[in-house]
């Protein structure tokens, strides 16, 4: 079936509902989700939503702007930075105004607490920056987002799964998605397509990523010849519940938190005397494993091993109040009494800063060069604008949702206005359509279960916190060996209603290109910078790597280009905190 | 420990009407019910069905009835239901369309035939509206809701009557009545005031003991019809 609207987007979390909110009413959009809206995981986003109000002490925004920087270890782009920190302020007031609930202080204002890495006069100490709605405030952004959504009558097809990017002498006029309840198989033409799919921390086993998050966006822009950039750069939160890799939010440590390895040593302060606990989360990780690997981790009864996180000081009004949700996934998950125990926790997959890349407002580069895409845009965790960098502060990422998500949804509607349809290609949907064909009737002996698992094992053990050449070209084979196993899958489920063997089978094929990009761009990266340290070249080298990865498909595997940063205001610097 | 799940199915494509079918699992009793459906799915049968997304009970997606309590099967350990046979089936009273997965449209509609969205009484202020945290705290419980209808799914109300918006719906009304910032409460106030509405509410409670946010829904709707009566005198 063919469908027809000015304005496709795909992923109604943050990024996708903000930007459907930019579409004019006269405009035709349809918003294309493999979840229902509301489960999308910006409402897993915990801790808070920064910018410089300057609601609780002294702040601007150029601070914030420095911060980010900084904590991107100088790979942002500071035009993009720029924007996103100067715009933050109007951005949160928007919200407000469509009636988000957050928490406020004493005078009635939006009220707002410390995060890791966000500071007062470029690095003085740490700055009250982060907006919150207690320790839910990605769940309430999604909710209010959705209500205008409602409100607006934006037109939904729920439960729809991205199958590819329709391209027609290099302007993208549409998608090809299937209905996962019926599996029939719609072609979305379009003016212009924009992803807002999310990230990828299910290519590892330990995550806090919802288990859809496997990079279909990135994917399927790939597999459509556009380019990958920084997919190397992957966040680990250091604080995720142990075993589990659920998120204890950096509000925990906002809020007075502590780390202790099995001493009870309160070991930050050996490597961030200025911030302690509150440095970013590259350095709090990288410090619990060298605490682990120095012997001073705490083992669990399965051999692996982890720090606590004390919040016993805080006493249980504070934790209550500020810190509920967080405090009851230790109760439920871990029967740990936060406000009598520490919560052990060790680092988890979080965050991947790379992505499809796009400009300042959201238009997808199909080039290290700059060129753009015609009609192709994209946000959120699955672009790379790129406003994180090396590594992502704490309350960027909702920041980068609703500050690009409307960038975007702006830009798209002024394009639809001059622009006209497309005509689509003959057989628009014909790959897509043999894919799945080819799926349904999969035979083969491997198990999709299987084969997922070893990916994540690997990726988690050789390709994480520590990375080195040795172990990267082990996975480098895995990663190659699996994609030759996944051509002999076997699905047990051969059915069209709701077939979630399908979606598995699909999903671990994405799984696997985001592997490759990731892997790839790591072993040519001879430099540790942000999240990506490497054993083997511990230092950052910035006259050879100062530069953002583009990976590009094809035959023969990845080909890697690089891109210069955009440096504006603050020249790079060793990073301290 | 050794469990034995015994799991509702049906395929429509194949059934005429649903069945169980068991398998047994070897599992810590620490995993989640969700792990423990992974675990049967990925390992024993790939064609078992059910939603899922964050797994950690922020999302609403696998709300199910297990052991015959509706509860997120990410947020249920197996050691929490103390014993080592498991029955997990659908939410009761929404159309199964396959396995564990029913279809939730009336829910959903019934959320917004509420107007369940923030409506403002004029132009918005240059920064934030003001608004006392006292204020805010009242609504604070209400906004945890993640939609996952457990509750409406666990009333007797909704049972008797399907054109009863349910709790889950109700409570998003009184998010909106009580924000003080909110301009629309007497609309609202008078789409919940028929018999399909909060009245058809008899505190029963079911919808808070089945709310995996322990949010307190039966509370909240006294407060709405209290609210009515007051408005009316």
């Amino acid at each position: 079936m063919i469908l027809q609207y000015d304005v496709v987007i795909v992923g109604a979390g943050g990024a996708g509902l903000r930007a459907a909110l930019e579409v004019p009413e006269d405009m035709r959009c349809a918003v294309v989700t493999k979840l229902f809206p509301t489960r999308s995981h910006t409402s897993a986003a915990q801790g808070g939503v920064c910018a410089a109000l300057g609601n609780e002490e002294d702040d601007k925004w150029e601070w914030h702007m420095f911060d980010t920087v900084k904590g991107s270890d100088y790979l942002g782009d500071q035009n993009a930075i720029e924007i996103l920190t100067h715009d933050a302020a109007q951005t949160i007031y928007e919200l407000e105004h469509m009636g988000m609930p957050f928490s406020r202080n004493k005078n009635g204002r939006i009220a707002q607490r410390r995060f890791g890495g966000h500071t007062r006069n470029f690095g003085e100490a740490a700055v009250q920056r982060a907006c919150y709605a207690a320790d839910r405030t990605g769940h309430i952004m999604l909710h209010t987002l959705y209500e205008n959504c409602v409100k607006k009558g934006v037109e939904f097809f729920s439960e729809f799964f991205l199958l590819d990017l329709v391209m027609k002498d290099e302007v993208c006029c549409g998608i090809v998605a299937y209905d996962i309840l019926t599996r029939e198989i719609y072609t979305f033409h379009a003016k212009c397509v924009m992803f807002a799919t999310g990230g990828a921390g299910r290519v590892f086993r330990i995550t806090s990523n919802a288990h859809g998050l496997v990079g279909d966006g990135i994917a399927v822009s790939y597999k459509n010849g556009i380019p990958i950039e920084d997919h190397e750069f992957v966040q680990f939160h250091p604080t995720g519940l142990f075993k589990l890799g659920i998120l204890v939010s950096e509000a925990a440590r906002g809020e007075g938190g502590i780390l202790r390895n099995k001493n009870g040593e309160r070991f930050m302060e050996r490597y961030a005397p200025t911030i302690k606990d509150l440095a970013p989360r590259d350095v709090v990780s990288r410090c619990i494993y060298t605490e682990f690997k120095e012997g001073r981790g705490i083992m669990g009864d399965d051999g692996t091993e982890y720090v606590n996180l004390d919040l016993t000081h805080l006493g249980k009004k504070v934790i209550d109040e500020k810190l509920p949700d967080v405090t009851g996934f230790a109760r439920t998950y871990l029967g740990v009494e936060p406000i009598t125990e520490p919560i052990p926790i060790q680092p988890t997959t979080h965050y991947i800063m790379g992505g499809v890349p796009t400009d300042i407002n959201g238009q997808v580069l199909k080039d290290h060069k700059g060129k753009t895409v015609t009609g192709f845009f994209a946000a959120g965790e699955c672009a790379c604008v790129s406003v994180h960098g090396a590594n992502r502060l704490g309350t960027n990422s909702l920041l980068d949702i609703i500050v690009f998500g409307k960038r975007a949804g702006k830009t798209m509607a002024d394009y639809v206005r001059q622009a006209a349809f497309v005509d689509l290609p003959a057989d628009a949907d014909k790959p897509a359509r043999e894919r799945i064909d080819k799926l349904i009737a999969a035979n083969g002996k491997e198990s999709i279960g299987v084969l997922r698992e070893t990916l994540q094992n690997e990726m988690m053990d050789k390709c994480s916190v520590f990375r080195t050449e040795k172990q990267m070209a082990a996975v480098r084979e895995t990663v190659r060996e699996l994609k030759e196993r996944n051509k002999n899958i076997r699905l047990d489920d051969r059915g069209k209603v709701f077939n979630t063997d399908l979606i598995d089978a699909i999903e671990l094929d994405y799984l696997l290109d985001n592997a490759e990009i990731i892997v790839e761009g790591a072993l040519a990266r001879k430099e540790s910078r942000g999240a990506h340290y490497r054993e083997d070249f511990p230092k950052r080298d910035d006259a050879k790597f100062l530069k953002h990865t583009f990976a590009y498909k094809t035959d023969k595997g990845v080909r890697l280009e690089y891109k210069p940063v955009n440096i504006t205001r603050f020249e790079p610097k060793e990073r301290k905190y | 420990m050794n469990v034995t799940f015994k799991i509702q199915r049906f395929n429509p494509e194949v059934d005429k009407a649903p069945h169980y079918k068991e398998y047994k699992l070897d599992v810590p009793g620490t995993v989640r019910i969700l792990d423990a459906l992974h675990e049967i799915k990925w390992k024993q049968d790939g064609t078992l069905t059910f939603r899922r997304a964050c797994a950690h009970g922020v999302c609403g997606s696998d709300a199910m009835l297990i052991n015959g309590k509706n509860q997120l099967a990410c947020q249920t350990l197996v050691q929490d239901l103390k014993t080592d046979h498991i029955t997990v089936e659908p939410m009761k009273k929404y159309k199964i369309i396959k396995d564990l997965v029913v279809d939730m449209t009336s829910f959903f509609d019934n959320l917004n035939r509420i107007k369940p969205y923030f409506v403002a009484d004029g132009p918005p202020p240059a920064r934030e509206r003001l608004q006392n945290n006292e204020d805010r705290e009242v609504i604070e419980e209400a906004t945890k809701c993640i939609m996952c209808g457990a509750c409406t799914s666990s009333c007797p109300s909704f049972w008797a009557d399907p054109k009863f918006l349910g709790p889950a719906a109700l409570l998003k009304a009184f998010r909106f009545v009580f924000d003080t910032r909110d301009a629309a409460a007497d609309e609202r106030l008078d789409i919940i005031n028929d018999s399909h509405g909060v009245w058809r509410c008899h505190t029963i409670f079911n919808c808070v003991e089945a709310c995996p946010k322990e949010i307190n829904i039966t509370d909240a709707l006294s407060h709405l019809k209290r609210r009515l009566v007051t408005r009316k005198l």
